[in-house]
C-alpha cells in the first residue's frame, strides 16, 4: 500500500536529489512497516524513529522480518485492537521482557531453519534502561541474533511523564518536581545505555537521532549485515514530556546533537569506531530554552550554575568522543575504547 | 521396560521424546536436574533440532518461552517455588495469548523463610494465572503427564503446568518406563501454531484491548479451560490404550466407593494415604481417598459425584491461604455446595515437613471421634507457637519469628531466647 503524502514525487527535499540518493521514504515500493491510523502524538519522534527504522530493516531484510515491542507509548499508539498499524509480524508482551521474547522468536526461528527471517526487539527508555535491563544484558551477552533499538525519549510517557534512568539531569518530569531550589531531576552518574551495550562487546552499537533520518537508516542497514545482538539507541524528542512545539521536533533533536549533550557515534566490538562530528556547534542553552521542561532553570533570576553543569557535561562528550576535531558533515573515524571513554573527565574537556 | 532412574531423569527422557523445539531453563532447586539432562541432551544431538537457550532468569525464561512459543515451535521449560513467582507475570501474559507451552514444577516452599524443600504454595499461589495445573501422584506418572500435557496444550491453545513434588519426586530413584519414541509420536502429533509470527502473513499478536471486548477475551480463557475439562479424560484414556498404563485423568480414586470418610489430596501424599487407606480398612473402617490430578480446570461435577456419598470429607492441603484457611477446601465446598457434608481442612507437609502415617493415623482417629476441627495444622508444636505468641506480647522487640523459634529448638547455638 503506498500513500501520496509518503511518497509522493514533489516532497521537498526528493525532487532535489538524484532518485538513488532519495529517502526510502520517498519510494512508492517502501515498506511501509507502520501505516497511517496510530495514536501518537502530533510531532512524536517516537513514531518517526521508529518508522524509519523498521522500515529500514524490513528493507535490508526483504520483508522477513518479525518485530517483539514492549509496553510503551509505541506500542499503545500503534495497536488498539481491533486496529493495527504494524505491517509485518509483531508481538507485544510485556514492559520488561521485549529482548527475551526476541530471544524465543530468534530461538524458534533457529529451530524451525529460518534463519532467512530476521528479528527486532523495541521499547522505550523505561522499557529498555530501567525495567528491560536485565533482559536486554541477558540477549546482549549471550549473543542472540536480535537487533534492539531503544527509543529513547528521555523519560515514561506514556503513564505521564515521569523519571527514567534516561531522564536528564535537571530536567522536569511529573517525578521530579523543580521545587524551591531543587533543580529537577537530580545531576548523577546517569545510565548510559550505549556504553553498557559496548561493555558486551556487542559486533554493533550505535546512536541516532530522528535529525538524521538517513543517519538512521543507514545504521539499521549496517546493523541488519551483522549477525549476533546489536543495539541501536535513538533520541526521540517527545513534544509532550519535554514541553516542545510540535513543529520543532526536528530541530531539537538537532540541538541535541549540535551541542554535545547527545554523542552521536558507532561502535564495533566495544570500540568507537565513526562519530558523527558537529557541525556548527551551540550552547546548551539553546537547546535547553526550546522546552518546558527546563524552564525552571531561565525563570526568574535564572540557575547558570545548574547550565554551567549541563554544559559541562555536554563538553565532557565532547572531549569522550572528539565530536569537534574534524567539523565535517561525514561520519568520522574514530578509535576509541569504553575505557577511554569513561576515563576521559570534566577536565579533559577543557 | 522400567529401568532404575530418578524421577527428574525420567521427565526429562519424556519431555525429550515429545520433541520440543526451543527449551529454556534457568537453575531453581529441585527442578534443577530435568533441565540439565535436557541441556546434555541437545549437546550431545539426541533431541534435534531444538535451541536450549540458559537465560539469566525465570522471568526471562517465561518471556524467551512465550516468544518461541508465537513463533510456532514446541517448547518445554521447568522451574520451582520463587522461580515460579519470579515468572507471575509471564505466566499470565502465556495463557492471556494462549501459548501451548508446557512447564514442569517442581513444587517446593515460597519464603520467607526461605526454604527448599516441598509443598505445594509455590503453584497454589498461581493457581489463578489461567495454567492448566496438573498434580502427579507418582513419577511415573509426573512423567507420562508431560506427554499429555504437550497434547491438551495444542489442542486447547492453554500453557500446561504439570506439577511434581519437589525432592519427594524429583530426586527419588525407582523403576520407571519411559514413553517409547514411536508411541509418543503415535500420541502427539507435530505442532501446528493457531497463531504464530509469520512474515508470509503478518499479524499482531498482544495488541491492547479495552472494556469494550476485554470481558469476552476473558471469558474465552475460561472457556478453553472447559474444553480442556473436558478434553482430559480422553487424553488419559487414549494414553492408557497406547501405552498400556493409566495415567492422568481428572481425579484418582482409592477404595472411595463405600468409604465413609474420604480424604482429598494433591500429589505424591497420595502414595502415604493409600498405605493409611489399607489400614484402617483392615481395622474395619470404611476410609478412602481421592487424589485431584487436574487442578486447573478444577473438576466440580466429578468431584460431586465422587464425594456425594461420604459421610466427611478431609481435604489435605500442602499449602494454605494465610487468613482463611484451605485453598484447596474452599474449591472442594464450592463442588459439594448444599450437600451437607462436612468438610475438615488438615494444612500438613509445608516446607518439606514429612506427612507421616502415625500422623494421618491421629487425625483419622480425631475425624471418627468428631473432634477434628474445622481448619487443622497436622503435627503443629503449639507449645513451640505460644510461646513465640507471648513474647510478642510481652516484648516490644521480639526478634525474627523464624529465629526464635529454631533457638527454641536448639537448632541456632545462639544463646537463650
Amino acid at each position: 500500500m503506498t500513500h501520496f503524502y509518503q511518497t509522493g514525487t514533489f516532497a521537498v527535499g526528493n525532487r532535489l536529489l538524484d532518485e538513488d540518493a532519495a529517502s526510502v521514504q520517498a519510494d512508492p515500493a517502501r515498506a511501509n512497516s507502520i501505516t497511517k491510523g496510530h495514536r501518537a502524538c502530533q510531532g512524536c519522534g517516537e513514531a518517526l524513529g521508529a518508522r524509519y527504522a523498521l522500515d529500514a530493516a524490513l528493507r535490508a531484510s526483504g520483508g522477513q522480518l518479525i518485530a517483539a515491542n514492549a509496553t510503551g507509548c509505541l506500542e499503545v499508539f500503534s495497536t488498539p485492537f481491533p486496529e493495527s498499524s504494524w505491517r509485518l509480524p509483531w508481538i507485544h508482551s510485556l514492559f520488561a521482557n521485549a529482548p527475551a521474547v526476541a530471544t524465543g522468536i530468534a530461538a524458534a526461528l533457529r529451530a524451525q531453519g529460518r534463519t532467512d527471517i530476521r528479528v527486532v526487539g523495541q521499547g522505550g527508555d523505561g522499557g529498555t534502561v530501567d525495567i528491560g535491563l536485565a533482559c536486554l544484558s541477558g540477549m546482549f551477552e549471550r549473543g542472540d541474533d536480535v537487533l534492539y533499538i531503544c527509543y529513547d525519549n528521555e523519560a515514561y510517557m506514556n503513564t505521564g511523564v515521569q523519571r527514567s534512568a534516561a531522564t536528564p539531569p535537571a530536567a522536569r518530569t511529573a517525578t521530579t518536581e523543580p521545587l524551591g531550589t531543587h533543580p529537577g531531576n537530580a545531576f548523577g552518574q546517569g545510565k548510559n545505555l550505549p556504553l553498557i551495550a559496548m561493555a558486551h562487546e556487542l559486533p554493533y552499537v550505535a546512536t541516532a537521532t530522528v535529525a538524521e533520518l538517513r543517519d538512521l537508516e543507514r545504521k539499521v542497514e549496517r546493523a541488519m549485515q551483522l549477525h549476533g545482538a546489536r543495539y541501536l539507541h535513538v533520541l526521540v524528542p517527545c513534544p509532550l514530556g519535554w514541553g516542545s512545539a510540535t513543529a520543532d521536533t526536528i530541530n531539537i533533536a538537532r540541538l541535541a546533537k549540535e551541542s554535545g549533550l547527545f554523542p552521536v557515534f558507532e561502535a564495533e566490538d566495544g570500540r568507537v569506531v565513526r562519530v558523527s562530528p558537529i557541525r556548527r556547534q551551540v550552547p546548551v542553552e539553546d537547546y535547553l530554552r526550546r522546552q518546558k521542561r527546563y524552564a525552571h532553570l531561565f525563570a526568574g533570576a535564572g540557575r547558570p550554575d545548574v547550565i554551567a553543569q549541563l554544559q559541562a557535561s555536554a563538553d565532557r562528550n565532547i572531549a569522550r568522543f572528539g565530536l569537534l576535531a574534524d567539523g565535517g558533515e561525514e561520519p568520522a573515524e574514530r578509535d576509541i575504547g569504553l575505557l577511554d571513554v569513561l576515563a576521559t573527565s570534566e577536565r579533559g574537556a577543557q | 521396560m522400567p529401568s532404575q532412574i530418578e524421577g527428574s531423569l525420567a521427565v526429562a527422557r519424556t519431555v525429550a521424546r515429545c520433541r520440543p523445539q526451543v527449551v529454556c531453563a534457568y537453575p531453581i532447586t529441585p527442578q534443577t536436574h530435568i533441565v540439565e539432562a535436557l541441556s546434555r541432551m541437545v549437546a550431545a544431538g539426541e533431541l534435534a533440532p531444538c535451541e536450549f537457550v540458559n537465560v539469566e532468569s525465570e522471568f526471562a525464561a517465561m518471556s524467551v518461552a512465550i516468544g518461541a512459543s508465537a513463533t510456532g515451535a514446541r517448547v518445554y521449560t521447568a522451574t520451582a517455588s520463587q522461580g515460579l513467582l519470579y515468572m507471575a507475570e509471564a505466566l499470565f501474559n502465556a495463557s492471556g495469548l494462549g501459548l501451548p507451552i508446557v512447564m514442569t514444577v517442581a513444587n517446593r516452599a515460597i519464603g520467607a523463610p526461605i526454604n527448599i524443600w516441598n509443598d505445594h504454595s509455590d503453584a497454589m499461589a498461581l493457581r489463578d494465572c489461567g495454567w492448566v495445573q496438573l498434580y502427579a501422584t507418582d513419577n511415573q506418572e509426573a512423567a507420562d503427564m508431560h506427554v499429555q500435557a504437550f497434547r491438551l496444550a495444542q489442542e486447547c491453545s492453554l500453557p500446561v503446568m504439570v506439577c511434581m513434588d519437589g525432592f519427594v519426586l524429583t530426586h527419588a530413584v525407582e523403576p520407571l518406563e519411559v514413553a517409547e519414541q514411536q508411541d509418543v509420536d503415535a500420541y502427539l502429533p507435530p505442532f501446528v501454531a493457531r497463531q504464530a509470527l509469520d512474515p508470509s502473513a503478518p499479524a499482531t499478536i498482544g495488541a491492547m484491548v479495552g472494556p469494550e471486548a476485554f470481558t469476552e477475551v476473558r471469558y474465552l480463557a475460561h472457556a478453553k479451560q472447559m474444553d480442556a475439562l473436558d478434553a482430559i479424560p480422553g487424553l488419559a484414556a487414549e494414553f492408557e490404550r497406547r501405552f498400556d498404563r493409566a495415567s492422568g485423568g481428572l481425579l484418582g480414586g482409592y477404595r472411595c466407593e463405600d468409604a465413609r470418610t474420604v480424604i482429598v489430596a494433591l500429589g505424591s501424599v497420595f502414595g502415604t494415604l493409600q498405605d493409611v487407606v489399607d489400614e484402617r480398612r483392615a481395622d474395619g473402617r470404611t476410609v478412602g481417598v481421592l487424589a485431584i490430578k487436574s487442578f486447573r480446570p478444577f473438576p466440580l461435577a466429578e468431584l460431586r459425584a465422587a464425594l456425594a456419598d461420604a459421610g466427611q470429607v478431609i481435604v489435605l492441603e500442602r499449602a494454605f491461604a494465610v487468613g482463611v484457611g484451605g485453598i484447596v477446601s474452599a474449591d472442594v465446598h464450592a463442588a459439594l455446595a448444599g450437600l451437607r457434608v462436612p468438610i475438615h481442612t488438615v494444612v500438613a507437609g509445608l516446607g518439606g515437613r514429612a506427612v507421616t502415617r502415625r500422623s494421618l493415623h491421629a487425625m483419622l482417629d480425631q475425624a471418627h471421634a468428631g473432634s477434628l476441627p474445622e481448619l487443622h495444622f497436622l503435627d503443629l508444636n503449639t507449645q513451640l507457637v505460644e510461646r513465640e505468641l507471648a513474647r510478642m506480647r510481652e516484648g516490644t522487640s521480639p526478634g525474627p519469628h523464624a529465629e526464635n523459634i529454631l533457638r527454641e529448638l536448639g537448632i541456632v547455638a545462639a544463646g537463650p531466647v
